[in-house]
């Protein structure tokens, strides 16, 4: 069994790509995820990879488009004013399917914002963020070991379907220190016969491409990709729920929030009321059905966010109206105590539901 | 037996372009092409597709290519040469794309001395999007956004790329051709060879400018075009090597 090793979130998501097999990173210094480009910088050489700081976070993204399309497993990352960035770069890797692992270490906005922790990028990472119909696949782990575990999958993931998956942190999950356990990977880059590598052998040119100048290709092409994101969505749902079986209140919250949410939510059962936490850990998937579950036998929901209500949107969706859906949310790098979450617990029994 | 003394370079595939008539696009994919075949790299090579009239690029080269976003050609090549050290890795963008948008990009692939070679095709307009200003744009040129002539105040002054990136010392091989007759297509087509090579013995960064027509968007004929390129272009844009490990020959 491997050993547990104190690390930095930022610095075990770099680990966890090399131990994925990840050879390639480009990048751009952006706080607070800053110690991930740096780790990347100074472990990159010693394991025979690449590091390359890219002049912008949108030469970033396309070197990565770059080296994915060429068959390489790679990664960047950045925080939210460089993840709007790449949201070009995204659509484009979207577009020729290309499998790459982007990392959002999420800070506040809109703008420049501050460099405190933020969970404001949801809208951005989980409907789109640039042109064109297209999904990513977003993970949002809590703790540092879940940072390692979501970042190996993420590689697996984005490789089996042929697509970008974002990782979705923030500037408290990246900062923090835990013990960490890398576990020998059983990770394993697939053969890709349709990347540009030279053609050697091959009698036929491979193109890497997002264009189709004839509608009717550029509708099938979104068809199929559509059918692709409905697989994803059969196969790559992921959450955590805790307490939820006899719960009155259930509440919903994701990444660092959660865990937060967690300490009120075992305050709140001490003092005898009934919560329960449901947690997504892909929050594209959204997993909506389980949700929807929950919605049919609680009274009531509550969503809490590092925004000003962004997933409440999914949760209000999945509830389909078997429940009031409330929102708790701080903004501007405030991360609400768990006491000030149990108040609003409080608070919104009161309010009461179904 | 008959001697075959012209043939189509088998770095080509046999697809009728769909350039304009007079445009020089043709010609230089072929040159492209035939440098390909002649240094014996078809099956290392791989190009990068700029957005454009140039944009199908891929669609005629005989080599695994990619279509990169506007611009970012040259960070796109950079992420496949860093997987791929030992292909040829070349990219191909007009003056709107590499000028413009790519501005950065080009600048810092070739401030890294980044080992690829790019094929930038100067035609001082913006071909694809229907014939605007392009930063190539010559003053006084009319364009459907400089409608009464490019003037500096407004627009500022056309940017010379070769003298911009020959400052840049991760850059080994800067120079400019232009495609208005035969000697000059056969001096063209030598240094995309020369930069080619370069890229193959690992010196760093190249860059060919080729100069060339617009008849469609200029509103000329084809030979009207290559005249205007030769008076107009040529003594704004010099002919010439302005970087090469042998030394600048203008």
């Amino acid at each position: 069994m491997a050993e547990k090793v104190l690390m930095k979130g930022n610095e075990a998501i770099g680990e966890a790509a090399i131990v994925a097999g990840c050879r390639h990173y480009f990048g751009y210094p952006i706080t607070p995820q800053t110690e991930l480009t740096e780790y990347m910088a100074k472990r990159m050489p010693l394991v025979n990879g690449v590091f390359l700081q890219a002049e912008s976070e949108v030469a970033a993204i396309n070197m990565v488009y770059g080296a994915a399309g060429a068959g390489a497993r790679v990664m960047t990352s950045s925080s939210s004013p460089g993840f709007s960035l790449k949201q070009e770069g995204i659509s484009y890797a979207a577009g020729a399917e290309l499998p790459c692992v982007i990392v959002n270490v999420m800070r506040g906005g809109p703008g420049l914002g501050s460099i405190q922790p933020g969970q404001a990028d949801y809208f951005q990472s989980t409907k789109g963020g640039g042109h064109g119909d297209y999904r990513n696949i977003v993970l949002a782990p809590n703790s540092v070991q879940e940072l390692v575990d979501v970042t190996v999958l993420a590689f697996d993931l984005a490789d089996q379907y042929r697509n970008p998956v974002l990782i979705l942190g923030d500037g408290a999950l990246g900062q923090m220190m835990e013990p960490v356990e890398f576990k020998a990977s059983q990770s394993k880059a697939p053969e890709k016969p349709w990347a540009a590598t030279g053609m050697k052998k091959r009698s036929q040119p491979n193109v890497i491409n997002s264009l189709y100048l004839q509608p009717d290709a550029l509708e099938k092409h979104n068809i199929r990709l559509q059918e692709k994101y409905s697989l994803i969505q059969k196969n790559e749902i992921r959450y955590e729920q805790l307490m939820t079986e006899d719960a009155e209140l259930v509440l919903v919250a994701y990444g660092i929030t959660s865990r937060i949410v967690r300490s009120a939510m075992e305050k709140a059962r001490k003092n005898g009321m009934k919560v329960g936490l449901f947690r997504p850990i892909s929050l594209w998937p959204f997993p909506e059905e389980a949700l929807q579950r929950i919605a049919s036998r609680v009274k009531m929901l509550l969503t809490v966010e590092l925004s000003a209500g962004q997933m409440v949107e999914d949760v209000r969706l999945a509830a389909n109206g078997q429940c009031p859906v409330y929102f708790f949310g701080r903004t501007g790098g405030i991360i609400p105590s768990p006491q000030a979450v149990y108040d609003q617990i409080v608070t919104t029994y009161k309010k009461g539901g179904k | 037996m008959a001697e075959v003394l012209f043939a189509r370079p088998k770095a080509l595939l046999d697809v009728p372009f769909h350039y304009c008539p007079g445009c020089h696009h043709g010609i230089i994919h072929r040159l492209v092409a035939e440098v390909i075949d002649e240094l014996g790299v078809g099956e290392i090579t791989i190009g990068v597709a700029p957005v454009g009239c140039s944009v199908l690029a891929y669609e005629y080269f005989n080599c695994d290519m990619l279509e990169a976003a506007h611009g970012r050609a040259p960070a796109v090549a950079t992420g496949v040469k860093r997987v791929h050290p030992d292909a040829v890795v070349f990219t191909y963008q007009g003056d709107g794309d590499l000028a413009a948008i790519g501005c950065a990009e080009i600048v810092h692939a070739a401030a890294r001395g980044e080992k690829i070679t790019t094929v930038f095709v100067n035609n001082a307009i913006y071909g694809m999007t229907g014939g605007q200003m392009a930063p190539t744009t010559l003053i006084d040129q009319v364009t459907n956004t400089s409608p009464y002539g490019r003037k500096s105040a407004e627009a500022g002054l056309p940017i010379r790329m070769c003298e911009m990136l020959s400052t840049l010392d991760g850059a080994k091989y800067i120079t400019r051709v232009a495609i208005n007759n035969a000697v000059n297509m056969a001096k063209a087509k030598a240094a995309i060879k020369k930069a080619f090579e370069l890229q193959l013995s690992g010196a760093g960064f190249s860059m060919v400018e080729v100069l060339s027509t617009c008849p469609t968007n200029w509103g000329m004929t084809p030979l009207e075009a290559s005249d205007w390129l030769e008076k107009n272009m040529i003594p704004y844009y010099p002919l010439g090597v302005y970087k090469s490990p042998e030394g600048g020959s203008k």
